[in-house]
């Protein structure tokens, strides 16, 4: 008897938060499964079966959407690790003025998105725009960034990246400082250079930083909406409309259900790239 | 021992939980208002005057100070849209009528206008949390609502005489009349700037032919032949849109037929044209049409930096607080059609006032809405808003000092037959996506037959969503 007391005298602990977690978490979560399942007018419903994913399904902006929502999540995470490993490198580098760069650097991720989306598409107005007529200043004619179907994506995830550079830089920072000096040691009776340094050491033993930022990176660009959506709306057409985007939009038309059975397949869509991804990336880590 | 133990932990949880919830609550709608100041009206050429795509939106301060209030007075709460046109209506509306029924006191609130207004009615509908009356859209956007449900008949409202039948059809669902008219109605056509007309010698078209001529001529002339501002993209919609009384004088069963799935866009020659229509002016756009908002686009109208911009009526508002020495080079004609014996004028209804099923205060609420759609009322919303047209209310006519570019339409309306009310208040079905295909016709990414068939697939969920037959 006191056995099964002790054993459940730790869940009794746990129980306010597992009730939060579970109402306001797994019960949405299971409801919004079954109203994906219906035609939903928020006060009543059908049941229509799987009607809802085949008509998500036939949404003609959908390929675009799965296309260009893998090719903004490649694109933002990968520069996020170049960018934030380099810069990362730099700051923990022997410079002066090295905090206050670190926070000229974090500061675009305390931003509003909004604010920064907006701000930017304003800069990247072709005619009037900070951007174009900087560029015309040394006699270039920019081009229209967001008006222009065929890079429009790429000046979205290039604002991505640099709003988003900072947290992978702190990342790094904190992976490069955790790196034992033992190595750097080796390395000076060895005689490597700078090159070696970074190469040798500092790549492969931030790995795990290297891992955290590409996850997170790239999970947050396959759901990534407010930036776009401030900033294009998934214009000009569908040219740079995300699966979120998609989403949003059947929600904004009062499709409930549809953009609940959208919600449904973006939910499966992230889980089955990152699952794997991070089951992947965990296992070539190497220990310190 | 245990037993009381678990259940206040699950009693603390539910509390805890409640507070949470209604953190939430409250914190999405303020996110909602705030996203709505910032994004455009994306459905407005759908929204009447009732949500007037005016410039700055003006800040809502709903509910002011509202307490301490003597307890035979009734507090009633109206509900409108946040720009700038529909608050200072919203306002003039409430101090005319506080000041006709002292012991009804009126509070205002605002909601975000195109499709975020929308989602906005939709949830408070749905959460039973709808203001005793409120203003929205008349047409597809009111079948929308669910209006058996929640909102209160008014068929049978005295006022109801005075109103036009042309308006009713609009605010019917089932032979129930459910709303009254806010305000007046627009024309869709095309704006024009006379100095440049009158510099080049080009007369007012009377067939399309005619139209892309006059563009092609400004264009050779070097000027800006047509103003494009699909950065608010719902001022993409407008060619396509307005030449609906062009279709319906070729086909005229096309309503009908479209809503009972029989007719679609892509295989009716009337309606593929106004896809075709849009095609066709493709290059004669501002260089940043893409890029360019609404504002910009009157703008440029004002001061003569583009000759043409299809637009909605309700402009003239906007042109007159922004540019109001400019306002007598502009004019206003309808969007021609390809024979020059059907020359007629594509009109939008006004917005309605709805009360809700479940006020309770329904009496207060029906003598608000009789004072809103009475000539007084709309005395009252023509000092503070320059109406975009007639009224549809017996006897309202419009003030004296009204534009010659409102004028400009009045003949379209004298005769019969010269009117035709846009399809969004002739069939419930109207897809979403109509903006975006418009903005790629209009920049030529997509073909005129294309788009129509794209068209085509995206009402059909519309018409689901509503369960019409033959779906």
């Amino acid at each position: 008897m006191t056995k099964v007391f002790k054993r459940i005298y730790t869940y009794k602990f746990l129980l306010p938060a597992a009730i939060v977690y579970i109402v306001i978490f797994i019960v949405p979560t299971v409801m919004s499964f079954f109203f994906s399942l219906t035609r939903w007018t928020l006060q009543d419903w059908d049941f229509i079966g799987l009607q809802n994913f085949r008509t998500f399904f036939e949404e003609p902006s959908l390929t675009i959407g799965f296309k260009n929502t893998l090719i903004y999540a490649a694109v933002t995470s990968s520069m996020k690790v170049v960018f934030g490993l380099l810069l990362g490198v730099f700051l923990t580098g022997k410079i002066r003025t090295k905090s206050y760069l670190r926070s000229v650097v974090f500061f675009p991720t305390l931003v509003s998105t909004i604010a920064v989306g907006i701000a930017f598409s304003m800069m990247m107005h072709p005619t009037m725009g900070l951007l174009n007529q900087a560029l015309a200043q040394l006699g270039i004619e920019g081009p229209d960034w967001l008006g222009d179907t065929r890079i429009a994506l790429l000046s979205v995830a290039f604002v991505d990246i640099w709003k988003g550079v900072g947290l992978a830089t702190v990342i790094f920072i904190a992976g490069i400082m955790a790196i034992p000096e033992e190595y750097h040691e080796a390395l000076q009776i060895d005689g490597g250079n700078a090159w070696n340094k970074f190469w040798n050491i500092i790549v492969p033993l931030s790995r795990p930083a290297t891992n955290a930022v590409i996850i997170l990176s790239f999970i947050g660009g396959l759901r990534s909406f407010d930036l776009i959506w401030s900033m294009t709306k998934g214009g000009p057409g569908f040219a740079t409309d995300v699966i979120a985007s998609i989403i949003y939009k059947q929600y904004q038309g009062g499709f409930y259900g549809l953009a609940t059975a959208g919600n449904v397949i973006l939910f499966l869509f992230v889980t089955a790239i990152v699952y794997p991804l991070s089951r992947y990336l965990t296992r070539t880590e190497v220990d310190l | 021992m245990s037993q009381p133990n678990k259940a206040l932990a699950v009693l603390s949880g539910v509390a805890l939980l409640s507070g949470l919830l209604a953190a939430c609550g409250s914190g999405s709608s303020n996110n909602a208002g705030n996203a709505s100041s910032t994004s455009s009206a994306s459905s407005a050429p759908s929204s009447a005057s009732a949500s007037q795509p005016a410039s700055g939106s003006a800040s809502p301060s709903s509910g002011a100070s509202a307490s301490e209030e003597p307890k035979e007075k009734v507090t009633i709460s109206l509900l409108s849209d946040n720009s700038q046109d529909g608050v200072a209506t919203a306002k003039a509306l409430i101090d005319a009528f506080e000041a006709k029924y002292p012991n009804i006191k009126v509070e205002q609130e605002t909601r975000p206008q195109g499709s975020e207004g929308d989602n906005f009615v939709k949830t408070r509908l749905a959460t039973g949390d709808m203001n005793d009356v409120f203003f929205y859209n008349s047409g597809s956007l009111m079948q929308a609502l669910n209006p058996e449900q929640n909102l209160l008949d008014m068929t049978n409202e005295p006022f109801q005489a005075n109103v036009l039948d042309s308006f009713k059809s609009t605010v019917t669902l089932n032979g129930k009349v459910y709303g009254a008219p806010v305000g007046s109605t627009m024309g869709g056509g095309w704006f024009y700037n006379k100095k440049i007309y009158a510099q080049l010698g080009l007369s007012v078209p009377k067939t399309w032919a005619e139209l892309m001529d006059n563009n092609k001529k400004i264009k050779d002339a070097g000027m800006t032949a047509m103003i494009g501002t699909y950065k608010d993209t719902w001022t993409s919609q407008l060619i396509v849109l307005a030449d609906y009384f062009n279709v319906q004088a070729q086909d005229p069963t096309f309503a009908a037929d479209y809503t009972a799935n029989k007719a679609k866009y892509a295989t009716t020659p009337a309606a593929l044209r106004s896809f075709q229509k849009q095609e066709e002016t493709v290059g004669y756009y501002n260089k940043d049409y893409l890029a360019a908002t609404y504002d910009a686009g009157l703008k440029m109208l004002a001061e003569g930096k583009g000759a043409h911009y299809p637009m909605l009526s309700n402009a003239v508002s906007a042109l007159l607080q922004n540019n109001p020495d400019q306002i007598g080079d502009i004019g206003f004609f309808a969007q021609p059609g390809d024979s020059p014996d059907q020359n007629g004028l594509t009109v939008w209804m006004p917005g309605a006032a709805y009360i809700y099923k479940n006020s309770p205060h329904l009496e207060e609420a029906k003598k608000f809405v009789d004072f809103v759609a009475s000539t007084e009322g709309t005395a009252v919303m023509a000092k503070v808003s320059q109406p975009s047209g007639p009224y549809v209310i017996k006897g309202a006519t419009l003030p004296d000092d009204t534009p010659q570019v409102i004028k400009d339409m009045l003949p379209y309306f004298e005769t019969s037959g010269m009117t035709a009310p846009a399809l969004e208040f002739l069939s419930p079905v109207k897809g979403p996506s109509l903006e975006q295909i418009t903005v790629e016709v209009g920049s030529g990414k997509r073909k005129a037959a294309d788009a129509a068939a794209l068209y085509d697939q995206d009402v059909k969920k519309q018409a689901q969503q509503l369960g019409l037959a033959g779906w």
